[in-house]
């Protein structure tokens, strides 16, 4: 963990300091509605295997990087997955349903309350980033559940002007699991 | 990990096996054979890959790793030299270093500061010539280390340490023979033809923890028969199968392996027949996944997979590179740890390249992912059947070099080793 991340790392917390985050930003209760509807509808494409409507949720121009924490708090650039397109999306789903050999599995991702660091329109397009911790259980034939993969999304959501909605923009995953449990086939 | 439902499966049943295509699965997962393993491989005269030199760019700058299941601190000294030492205090067997990574002026176990120098040098220890203090006025010294304490009995455990061009490797035994015939003539080209002195780049490191004998991940990259049958993405883009100009070469002894191929068009063809993983007329949706540039330092193969026993694999296919160090976590398991790198000389779109072409291998990797998978159900199989044994024939069940991948010859000329070595 880098100090920098972690305030209370001293063991005295930080409650009189000064804070080195802003807390997140207020919403309007209705774009709140929509961002969390946006993350349960990301939980429950994946977790149900919907991987087109998963798809769906990020925008035309996307990017998904799934990344170790080590590697993220180093600055070093290696991703367990690095996806620059939705076209690369498309080839990882043909990829975990067409060609890698695996032993299936059940998803089960909890993810916590949307953290909103900023907010802002960008060339006439609204966008937020977003923090949000997630816990992944996998559940395997004949086994009982475990804790597959625990870490944190850093996201950009934008409006999407086609329709309105909110999508994502960049994905950024970024677990602590030091391990992976043998592999990862589908999407976090 | 299932525990092993056989325990009196003995050592000398177990080695006595003569037929290096017959590997009784009790050689995966008896505990007792594992132990031996741990004290004749790892901890005997073999090399075990511990670094790249660019993990540690600067004096004081340590990671923590493991030969065989033994935690080590590897370091580099102020005058450049690496060291390597095992990770527990002499004191009270603390493993007092505990991050994975750092900069440091010298070690100081926190339990009673005993203080090492980077070569694992005992420096000094808190009250060692006991406490003055007055009492009743009189001066008195309380306690104190024994006065035939020498700080030179006291040191770190320190390893024989090796480098070869950003490679470092370590060894318990001081005994081992140089790195350069450990490695032999037959592969020592093949390590300096990815390892040639240029300066490397770190790009990151994947960490797997696979439920499977860590025998079974060196056979796996000494078997040349599965890529194209179990990875649709090598038979169908050519990245590797049976009807490519390849070659097959090991050391003296067996042990150690590079598989070498050069890339093909892919497609249809004889060897794709009744392939079930071959997908006629797939296209990548975003090729730049796939987007291939050739090297001058090829210098032909496209793809060369060494195998360096017992701990290490190296990895040039196409444009991606990396280390994949092997530690092993009881007869049931072992951690994968793959570091990926490039050149300093790497432009950017070369390192971009290299990063994008790393969606194939590591834990999700579109190749490499299947690979645990297999070992995990390789494991399985043994577990459950500790008295059947594997058949490893293709090619016959002699062992030689080839020039052609349509063999296991590899993996007899590990088996043919390890028997001596278990043996001896």
């Amino acid at each position: 963990m880098s100090a920098a991340e972690d305030p209370s790392a001293d063991g005295r917390g930080a409650a009189s300091a000064a804070l080195t985050e802003p807390r997140g930003l207020p919403l309007d209760p209705g774009v709140r509605a929509e961002l969390d509807a946006l993350y349960a509808d990301y939980a429950a494409a994946l977790d149900e295997a919907r991987y087109d409507d998963w798809i769906a949720l990020f925008a035309d121009d996307c990017r998904y990087t799934l990344q170790p924490r080590e590697n993220f708090d180093r600055g070093l650039p290696l991703a367990t997955l690095a996806f620059e397109s939705k076209g690369m999306l498309r080839d990882r789903i043909y990829g975990i349903t067409r060609t890698l050999f695996h032993a299936p599995y059940y998803q089960r991702h909890v993810i916590g309350p949307a953290r909103v660091r900023a907010t802002g329109v960008s060339d006439g397009l609204e966008w937020l980033e977003v923090q949000a911790a997630y816990a992944v259980f996998r559940t395997r034939v004949h086994e009982p559940s475990e804790v597959f993969n625990v870490g944190r999304y850093l996201d950009r959501v934008v409006r999407d002007p086609a329709d309105g909605l909110l999508r994502f923009a960049e994905k950024r995953v970024v677990f602590d699991s030091e391990n992976i449990l043998n592999s990862v086939i589908y999407p976090i | 990990m299932n525990a092993p439902i056989e325990t009196g499966a003995t050592v000398p049943d177990a080695t006595a096996a003569p037929d290096p295509s017959r590997v009784p699965y009790s050689r995966y997962t008896d505990p007792a054979l594992h132990a031996r393993e741990l004290e004749r491989i790892f901890y005997g005269r073999h090399w075990s890959y511990v670094a790249l030199e660019a993990e540690l760019p600067g004096a004081g700058d340590f990671k923590t790793t493991f030969v065989g299941e033994r935690s080590v601190i590897v370091v580099r000294d102020a005058d450049g030299s690496i060291n390597v030492v095992e990770n527990h205090c002499a004191h009270r067997g603390v493993r007092f270093c505990q991050q994975p990574f750092g900069r440091v002026k010298d070690f100081t176990c926190p339990y009673h500061q005993w203080n090492y120098d980077l070569k694992g040098n005992l420096q000094g220890l808190p009250f060692r010539r006991g406490v003055k203090r007055v009492e009743d006025g009189r001066t008195r010294i309380d306690g104190g280390m024994p006065a035939d304490f020498r700080l030179e009995d006291h040191g770190l455990t320190k390893l024989a340490v090796a480098r070869r061009n950003g490679l470092v490797f370590a060894c318990f035994d001081h005994g081992v023979e140089p790195l350069e015939d450990y490695l032999g003539p037959e592969v020592l080209p093949w390590v300096d033809r990815v390892f040639d002195g240029r300066a490397l780049t770190l790009l990151g490191h994947s960490r797997q923890r696979i439920p499977g004998n860590w025998k079974l991940m060196q056979e796996n990259i000494k078997d040349p028969y599965h890529p194209g049958l179990l990875h649709t993405w090598f038979v169908t883009f050519g990245l590797w199968r049976a009807d490519q100009r390849s070659q097959m070469v090991m050391d003296a002894h067996g042990r150690h392996a590079v598989m070498i191929s050069r890339r093909n068009e892919g497609g249809k063809s004889e060897v794709t027949q009744g392939v079930t993983s071959f997908r006629e007329g797939m296209t990548l949706h975003d090729d730049r996944l796939l987007d291939v540039v050739p090297e001058p330092w090829w210098n032909g193969p496209t793809v060369t997979m060494l195998t360096l026993f017992p701990s290490l694999i190296v990895q040039q296919q196409v444009n991606s590179l990396s280390t994949r160090h092997i530690v092993p976590r009881g007869p049931g398991a072992f951690d994968f740890v793959w570091t990926h790198f490039g050149f300093a000389d790497d432009t950017p779109e070369m390192t971009r390249r290299r990063l994008r072409q790393a969606n194939l291998f590591g834990p999700a990797g579109f190749v490499s992912a299947d690979d645990g998978e297999v070992i995990e159900m390789s494991q399985q199989g043994f577990a459950q059947d500790p008295g059947a044994a594997t058949v490893s024939r293709l090619g016959g069940t002699g062992v030689g070099p080839t020039d052609h991948m349509v063999t296991e010859t590899l993996i007899r000329g590990m088996h043919v080793y390890w028997q001596k070595v278990m043996a001896e």
